[in-house]
Formats: C-alpha cells, sequence, structure tokens
C-alpha cells in the first residue's frame, strides 16, 4: 500500500449507506412497530439517530431510540485498566417484548457488543435483539455477526478503521489508515 | 497509567484534572441507582474490606452500596469485635486481611495519617473514609458534585462552610477541592472553632454568619459535636443556635436564593433549624444520594491497578 490513508465512504455513500441499512432494518422487523434503536457510546448513538430520520422520512414513524454506554461491562479493566470516560446509558422505553436494534459504527472483535448484551439484560429481556454496522471490518474474536451491515471492509488487524461523524468531528466519511508496525 | 494511583488518601494534593475526571464519571454512574436491577458487573470478582476504627453508620452504608452496585464482593471489619481489641496493630490486622486475597480496603480512623500509614505498607488499594481531623475525600467529592450540579463551573463560586471547622475533616477536604477546581471558599464560626492558621489556606474567614449569607452562593453547615460544648469550646448548644444557627428568618436576607449542604448526621436547632434542612434550598438528602455515586466512582477509578502501578507507589513513598 502506498496511501497512509484512503476514504472508504463518503459523504454521499455515507448517507446511501445509512438509507439502505433503515430500509433493510425495517424489512426484517416487518416494520417499525415495536422497534427501538440502541446506539453505542458515542459514534453508534449517531447512527442511530441517522437511522432513525430516515425511518421517520419514509412513513412518519417515530421509532424510540436509547444509548447504551458500555465501559462498566468491558472485561478488560484487569489488565488495561479504568477508562476514564464513562458515558450515559438511557433507554428511553422498556424493552421487554420489543425487537432492539443494536447500532454500532465498526464491528471488529465483537467485545462491544458481548458487553452491550449483557447490559441490555439487566434492562430488561427483548422478544429479540438485532445488530447493525455501518462497517464491519472482520476479525472477530467472538461468536457475533451482524445483521444489518453498511459496508464490509477488508483490512489486517493492524488498520485503523474510522467513522467520522459531523456531530463529533466536524466531517462525515470512513476512513482506513494503514497500520505502520 | 492510571489515573488516581494506587489510594484516594485526600483530596489535597489532587489537580482539577483529577478530581473533574472523578465528577464526571460519578455523573453517569447515579443513573445506576435507578435502575430496576441497581448493579454493573464492573468489579466482579473484586473483594473489598470495609475497616472501621471508628463508628460509622452512612459511610459505611454509602460504601457498601457503592461497591455492591459495582459487584464487588465486601466484608465488613468493625473494631468492637475485631481482634483489634485484643492489641492487634493495624498493620497486621490489614496484613491478615491481605492474605486472604483482598483487593481493596476502605478504612475510617480516629487518628489523622492512618489510611497513608497502611497505604505504604499494603499492596491493596487504600480509600480514606475519613481520618482524625484530616480528610474525608469521598464527603468532600460528593458535596463538589452536588454543588457543581446546582451551580455549574464552581470557578469564582463563593462556598462558605460554617461551624466546626476546628475538627472537621469534611471542612478540610472541602477547602481542598474547591480552591482545586477555582471556588472562593470563606469559614464560618466561633473563633474557638476555626484554626489559627486557616487564612493560610487561601479562604475568607467570617465572625457573623448574617455576612457569608450576604456573600455566598452556597452553604456547607458543618455538625456542631455535642462534646464540643462539654469540652468549653463554645458556652452553649442554645446560645451557638442564636449566632451561629441558620435559620430561615436568616436565610430570607440572603440577597440570592443559597444551596444549603450539611454532611450529616444533623443537630436540628442547633447549627440548622429544620425549616432549612427540610426546605427548598437544602440538597441534603441529594448529597447522600451522590455519595454513593462518587464513591463507586473512586473504586472503578482505583481498581485494576496494574501491580507495577502499586510498587511504585509504595517504592515512592518508602
Amino acid at each position: 500500500m502506498t496511501d497512509a490513508s484512503a476514504v472508504v465512504l463518503s459523504a454521499r455513500a455515507v448517507a446511501r449507506t445509512i438509507s439502505r441499512m433503515a430500509d433493510e432494518i425495517l424489512e426484517r422487523t416487518d416494520g417499525p412497530d415495536g422497534v427501538v434503536l440502541v446506539g453505542i457510546q458515542r459514534r453508534g448513538v449517531e447512527i442511530a439517530d441517522r437511522l432513525a430520520d430516515v425511518m421517520r422520512d419514509r412513513d412518519g414513524s417515530i421509532v424510540p431510540r436509547g444509548a447504551l454506554d458500555i465501559t462498566l461491562y468491558r472485561d478488560d479493566l484487569q489488565t488495561v485498566g479504568p477508562r476514564p470516560v464513562v458515558g450515559r446509558t438511557h433507554l428511553p422505553v422498556g424493552i421487554d417484548g420489543r425487537t432492539v436494534v443494536i447500532v454500532d459504527d465498526v464491528l471488529f472483535t465483537g467485545r462491544t457488543i458481548r458487553a452491550a448484551l449483557d447490559e441490555l439484560a439487566d434492562f430488561g429481556r427483548p422478544a429479540r435483539i438485532m445488530l447493525a454496522v455501518l462497517v464491519d471490518r472482520g476479525g472477530r474474536e467472538l461468536p457475533i455477526q451482524p445483521d444489518v451491515v453498511g459496508r464490509v471492509v477488508d483490512v489486517a488487524p493492524r488498520d485503523r478503521v474510522d467513522v467520522f461523524v459531523p456531530t463529533l468531528d466536524g466531517r462525515d466519511e470512513v476512513v482506513v489508515s494503514r497500520g505502520t508496525t | 497509567m492510571s489515573l488516581l494511583g494506587k489510594d484516594l488518601i485526600g483530596i489535597e494534593g489532587l489537580t482539577r484534572e483529577q478530581i473533574t475526571t472523578i465528577l464526571d464519571v460519578a455523573d453517569p454512574l447515579k443513573a445506576i441507582s435507578e435502575r430496576a436491577i441497581k448493579k454493573v458487573p464492573t468489579l466482579r470478582g473484586m473483594t473489598v474490606v470495609n475497616l472501621f476504627f471508628e463508628a460509622s453508620t452512612r459511610t459505611r452504608i454509602s460504601f457498601e452500596f457503592a461497591e455492591k452496585r459495582m459487584s464487588a464482593d465486601t466484608v465488613n471489619v468493625a473494631t468492637a469485635v475485631s481482634s483489634v481489641s485484643k492489641g492487634e496493630t493495624l498493620v497486621d490486622t490489614a496484613r491478615n486481611l491481605e492474605a486472604m486475597k483482598i483487593d481493596m480496603v476502605v478504612i475510617r480512623h480516629p487518628a489523622s495519617g492512618a489510611p497513608r500509614f497502611l497505604a505504604d505498607r499494603i499492596e491493596s488499594n487504600v480509600i480514606n473514609a475519613g481520618d482524625g481531623t484530616h480528610e474525608h475525600p469521598t464527603q468532600g467529592l460528593l458535596d463538589l458534585l452536588t454543588l457543581r450540579s446546582h451551580l455549574g463551573s464552581l470557578e469564582g463560586k463563593r462556598i462558605c462552610i460554617c461551624g466546626d471547622v476546628l475538627h472537621s475533616r469534611v471542612a478540610r477536604s472541602n477547602i481542598w477541592g474547591l480552591k482545586a477546581l477555582g471556588a472562593q471558599v470563606a469559614v464560618c464560626g466561633p473563633r474557638s472553632l476555626l484554626p489559627g492558621a486557616i487564612t493560610d489556606l487561601g479562604v475568607e474567614v467570617f465572625g457573623r454568619i448574617e455576612e457569608a449569607i450576604q456573600w455566598a452562593d452556597a452553604l456547607n453547615v458543618l455538625r456542631l459535636q455535642l462534646e464540643r460544648m462539654e469540652r468549653g469550646y463554645i458556652p452553649s448548644l442554645r446560645e451557638y443556635n442564636r449566632v451561629f444557627g441558620l435559620t430561615r428568618a436568616r436565610l430570607e436576607r440572603a440577597p440570592k436564593d443559597l444551596v444549603i449542604l450539611h454532611p450529616g448526621p444533623m443537630n436540628r436547632g442547633v447549627e440548622i433549624d429544620s425549616d432549612v434542612a427540610d426546605g427548598p434550598h437544602s440538597v441534603i438528602l441529594e448529597q447522600v444520594t451522590n455519595g454513593v455515586a462518587v464513591r463507586m466512582a473512586v473504586l472503578y477509578l482505583l481498581a485494576g491497578n496494574a501491580p507495577a502501578l502499586a510498587d511504585a507507589a509504595k517504592a515512592e513513598s518508602a
């Protein structure tokens, strides 16, 4: 690779991808009834918001949105130590009997999703939990697979995949940077 | 590198960044106590010993709730029933506990400096739950969290600590923490209950509660311990209430709404009147709620330290 980094999704491509993901979620859930979109802090929350906006534009349906911060459910406290930033977990409605769609920006090892499943279990018993991710970069360390994927990128374990969102980063794109070491 | 190091002995010496991080972590942890399942698995498998050499109900219970809501296993050791009453030293007690593979010690002790002494000699994390007249850092932190949620940034805000500052570890922890966050701090009380060198800490001194009420954005009213009267620091409780008691009549003359804190337990009708303690400006029960969240945050931020860090901390102090 000569380029240190490459844009794999531009702003327009991100918009198209999210639009298609929203349709795919609604197809799989047979419409918005009983669906709760739960984003993982922080960029997953942004993507869940954009998915909900698309769903509202389609047929005016307001899908409840929540946020999960999985910091306190991580499995690396003993090896890595405490992370000094803990975000908010907020679920707008009870999740018992509903279809919860976990939304994250990048799916890699699957450990974040494992933590998210544990945290959701502390809030109730959904009828079904699905996983939607903007980017699947492979490299799973746990038996976890997404239901809805924006883009699959084939990268080496050391490479970085960054999802930039306007509200947090002032830019709107997905960038792959080649690992140097 | 861990944020706080191995132990939390006092607020003195903590940076603004460290204090702010603790408060920022504590804030979202408040919500855990509102959930149906009031528990997160963060400290699963860790053992915390609450080693209390002095009577305490609320601090011990608050720590115990915090530990349990973070999924730690807890053991309470109270002096009256332990081998301390058979003459065992503090370090021997702690080393025996360590031999049973514990991770953290929360210690309350009547001697100032006991937590530091212990922290330098054992590998477990040590959290000071109040030592003599030195510090009560988690109380200071919960006061800061409560003040911050009512006043916003504490930069330039005016906080007056009222009452028995001389004997108060809560006052000391508050002064260090408030100064670190950029607040203006004053103390108010009878001269006999203010340390002589108090102005060296950069605080103002008010001899009359009316002046403090005119000046402050918030008052932290300390408990007047009844034995102070017996030892002659004040003439009588009734006179203390007449001159320094926080009454509704006095508060009504404040130029703005004050936030009223009290670390508890209260002596109603002595340092604070009931209609103030139960009034609209009192945040006393909110302090209790915040105490659990702040202690959860401290437990979390001290947890999982690599042993190398603990060794370094011990070498540094040796």
